[in-house]
């Protein structure tokens, strides 16, 4: 028994390691390792020079001058008698011994009254103007030199052709090379590169991380009526917030026609007071006293008042960075870059103002359904609580299917209402009704693991896309170049830094939490006050963790048209200059060591 | 002000933590709830703040049934009833000052609480409240670098700054030495009377039941054992709350 047992492991170790070495060998097969090729001679010369020439990075350049001296060769021998070469003994001259032979043999090659310790080659010049590198000479401090060639394998000829030697020496001090130049414009953009894909991508993470941590979104729950509500009022939030944004843009170009500078200020001063005033009229400083308890009506429409205005006034500021930007670039002269930059800051502000009316509206509105889909619950009898769910999810069911659709639509250019926008929305309002006849309304629906699920799923699909290939589409978007190295790099920065943010938040200590929401505080308060002070210290180490990966990004992000230093090294490479691909190289690894060293430092100082 | 009808919670379904438990609270009362580790005491005050959401049953509080409150009723529920954690429960990294003006947060506009902006009037209560638990010249330090009795002093500062009707206490010194239980409980004794706040206090050790509450209810196994004075817990009692084989100690 004992026995047959020890037998059938036996036999299964072997078994295992029968099928691991047929594992191998199919891997071996498929990777075509080949280790005669690394020891081929040929290949190994071509790898000492390739090390040989990145340990030789054309850093710096001097200026040289050249010492030329020739003197005549026959090859090969002549059948009369030749005249010997008499050089002129007072300057540099040449020695051939003998001065004729046949090709391929060896003569002897030497210099005198050369300059002292120089280099340079020994060359051999054919008639037909073809200039041949035969040797190598190195003078003395006598300035002599003495040299064993070969003389090169050519059709015989009668005449004399040339042998000569050229001693180079360095004149001046070193300056940097062209390539050194490019190199460091290019490692700055990739450090800034670097930066601003970190930042932009932090700025955005933070918020979606809160959506992707289960602790906090588990609690989330709602009734199915508040549910519905609040769908329909995003969408439509959404819409007016657009919408509005849009219209407000179009009346602020219409007012800055001309005398924009002068307009644009006046505008961002006056917005500034008004809206300043209505929200010190709204929040009063001192005192717990708001504005806020006056008649209902009257608030709410101040409250959309000091909205709008202060939509308008950011369009007015926006404006008025744009044009000012634009006139600062000339006066400021070489730091006119902080004119464009501001100018570009207008211009982003002018783009992202819908984006973000849009989601305030949004958010407002659907904040709006959520408090009137409680309102309905708790104010109203349950025959009409049961009708009013019934109504609201199939209109929630169809809204959800009209986007749908419509994102179908987009993609795949349908151009069939019939399809993409009247069956999706009858079969949403279907399954709503359904939805709301299954569930009753004092169940609740846990919303916030849904929302959990959701972001997670979308953060760990743009996190699978590496940044290299990203930036194939932002090329396609905004050209070739660093701007879209810098996109690639942000949006991927957003996926990879919201999980591990959210991990973070999930780890956090359960106990403040708790005590935060014993005092009355609302979701957000409890956010600010027990979150944020807890995630700090690892927000800050994995933001400097992925500036360290940003800038190591970067630096090949140009491989794929990405722009920063990347972009010089593959053309380096592809033309075979492995002496200016090893000073990008260089400074790469200058860079990466910099960043590693100066993220430890930061993150010891908060951490 | 406290009425308790039928409280019962059941986790995820399957675990019974408190079962049909009722009982009243008194104003001005120090209502002690002793029982086992695992009881459902912990459960049963988190029920009263709705920290977790009891599965039946009615808490009456001042007259309104707070177990169907919506939101914004249990921010002004929960504003008035203070609670103090067995592990303090600080923001560890934030100063001593901003955990005891975090007790103000149910009271203040949540806009300006989100830059950290307290009135003058609140910082100046929460240095008057430190002042009170005795230790006013730690507030600028960080949380984490008090000991265990004075970061207890803070959770009750806190607790404090709330104005509360009630405070919930749940094991309040049960990670703290003797001679620091004892000043917390002081300190909770104190606001009982002369602040008239109501103290409900889960404790494990009944000699500091005897020392500091009118009245004791104890729990066993997510039932009401006992409702009545310290003193009347006799051996028998005893027993019935703590089991079979448990001897008295202390």
């Amino acid at each position: 028994m004992q026995r047959e047992k020890s037998l059938i492991r036996s036999t299964g170790f072997g078994l295992a390691i029968l099928l691991g070495m047929i594992v191998y060998a199919y891997g071996f097969n498929v990777t075509k390792v080949n280790f005669e090729t690394t020891r081929s001679e040929k290949r190994l010369t071509q790898l000492s020079r390739i090390m040989r020439a990145l340990a030789h990075p054309t850093l710096f350049v001097y200026e040289k001058e050249e010492l030329e001296v020739t003197a005549p060769i026959y090859l090969p021998c002549p059948k009369s008698q030749v005249s010997a070469h008499k050089p002129n003994m007072s300057e540099a001259y040449l020695v051939l011994t003998p001065n004729c032979a046949g090709p391929g043999e060896t003569i002897i090659v030497e210099g005198h009254n050369m300059w002292p310790n120089t280099k340079g080659p020994i060359n051999f010049l054919a008639l037909s103007g073809v200039n041949l590198t035969i040797g190598n000479l190195h003078t003395d401090e006598n300035g002599y030199f003495k040299a064993k060639v070969n003389l090169p394998k050519r059709k015989p000829l009668d005449v004399s052709q040339m042998i000569r030697a050229l001693a180079r020496r360095n004149i001046g001090n070193p300056e940097f090379s062209d390539v050194a130049k490019s190199t460091w414009d290019k490692i700055i953009e990739t450090v800034f590169l670097a930066l601003l894909a970190t930042t932009f991508g932090t700025l955005l993470a933070i918020p979606v991380s809160f959506f992707a941590a289960r602790n906090l979104m588990s609690s989330q729950k709602s009734s199915l009526t508040n549910v519905a509500f609040s769908t329909i009022g995003w969408p439509l939030g959404i819409l007016i917030g657009i919408q509005t944004a849009l219209t407000l843009k179009s009346f602020v170009a219409q007012i800055l026609v001309e005398d924009v500078l002068i307009r644009s200020s006046i505008g961002s001063v006056l917005g500034i007071g008004l809206t300043w005033t209505v929200v010190h009229w709204l929040f009063p400083k001192k005192g717990s006293h708001s504005n806020l308890n006056i008649y209902k009506p009257v608030q709410a429409i101040t409250i959309i008042l000091a909205i709008l205005m202060s939509i308008l006034t950011t369009y007015m500021i926006a404006n008025l960075a744009f044009v000012l930007g634009q006139v600062l670039i000339e006066p400021l002269g070489p730091v006119g870059f902080i004119g464009n930059f501001i100018s570009q800051l207008g211009d982003v502000l002018i783009m992202v103002l819908p984006v973000a009316t849009a989601l305030l509206g949004g958010g407002t509105l659907g904040i709006a359904g959520n408090k009137l889909g409680q309102y309905v619950s708790d104010h109203m009898s349950p025959h009409l609580i049961q009708i009013t769910t019934i109504c609201a999810s199939a209109l929630a069911g169809a809204v959800i299917g009209a986007i749908l659709g419509n994102t179908v639509d987009w993609f795949y250019q349908l151009d069939n209402p019939q399809q993409t926008l009247y069956w999706p929305m009858s079969i949403g309002a279907t399954l709503g009704v359904l939805a709301s006849l299954r569930i009753s309304h004092r169940h609740t629906i846990p919303i916030g693991y849904v929302t959990y699920y959701v972001t997670r799923t979308i953060l760990n699909a743009t996190r699978s896309i590496e940044p290299l290939v990203m930036v194939i589409v932002f090329v396609v978007w905004v050209g070739i170049g660093p701007f879209a190295g810098s996109l690639a790099l942000a949006l991927h920065t957003v996926a990879a830094l919201a999980k591990l943010y959210s991990e973070q938040v999930e780890s956090i200590a359960p106990g403040p939490l708790e005590a935060v929401r014993a005092t009355g505080a609302n979701r957000l308060q409890t956010i600010v006050y027990a979150v944020i002070p807890q995630i700090i210290p690892p927000y800050i180490s994995f933001t400097m963790y992925r500036w360290d990966i940003n800038v190591r990004m970067s630096t090949i992000i140009g491989f794929a048209g990405g722009g920063g230093i990347g972009f010089l090294l593959q053309q380096n490479i592809n033309l075979l200059d492995y002496r200016a691909a090893s000073v990008q190289m260089l400074a790469i690894a200058i860079v990466v060591a910099t960043m590693d060293y100066i993220s430890a430092v930061i993150r010891e100082r908060f951490v | 002000m406290l009425e308790i009808h039928n409280l019962t919670k059941i986790y995820d379904g399957k675990v019974l933590a408190v079962d049909n438990v009722s009982f009243e609270v008194k104003e001005g009362e120090f209502l002690a709830v002793i029982g086992l580790s695992g009881s459902g005491k912990s459960t049963l005050l988190r029920c009263i703040n709705r920290l977790i959401e009891p599965t039946s049953g009615q808490i009456i509080w001042n007259n309104t049934d707070i177990t169907s409150a919506s939101q914004n009723e249990m921010r002004n529920v929960r504003r008035k009833i203070g609670m103090v954690f067995q592990h303090f429960n600080l923001v560890s990294r934030s100063k001593v000052i901003t955990n005891v003006l975090s007790g103000r947060l149910g009271y203040i506009n949540p806009a300006l609480s989100l830059i950290n902006k307290f009135p003058q009037t609140d910082i100046e209560m929460a240095l008057k409240q430190l002042e009170r638990v005795g230790i006013a010249d730690q507030a600028y330090k960080r949380a984490d670098e008090l000991s265990g009795g004075q970061q207890q002093r803070v959770g009750v500062a806190r607790a404090m700054m709330q104005e509360p009707e009630i405070i919930l206490a749940d094991e309040p010194v049960a990670s703290l030495d003797p001679v620091l239980a004892h000043s917390i409980m002081q300190y909770l004794e104190k606001l009982n009377k002369e602040d008239g706040v109501t103290i409900l206090c889960s404790l494990h050790f009944l000699d500091l039941v005897h020392e500091y509450a009118d009245r004791a209810i104890a729990l066993n196994q997510g039932q009401l054992m006992f409702d009545g004075a310290p003193k009347e817990i006799d051996d028998a009692r005893f027993r019935n709350i703590y089991g079979q084989e448990a001897k008295r100690v202390g």
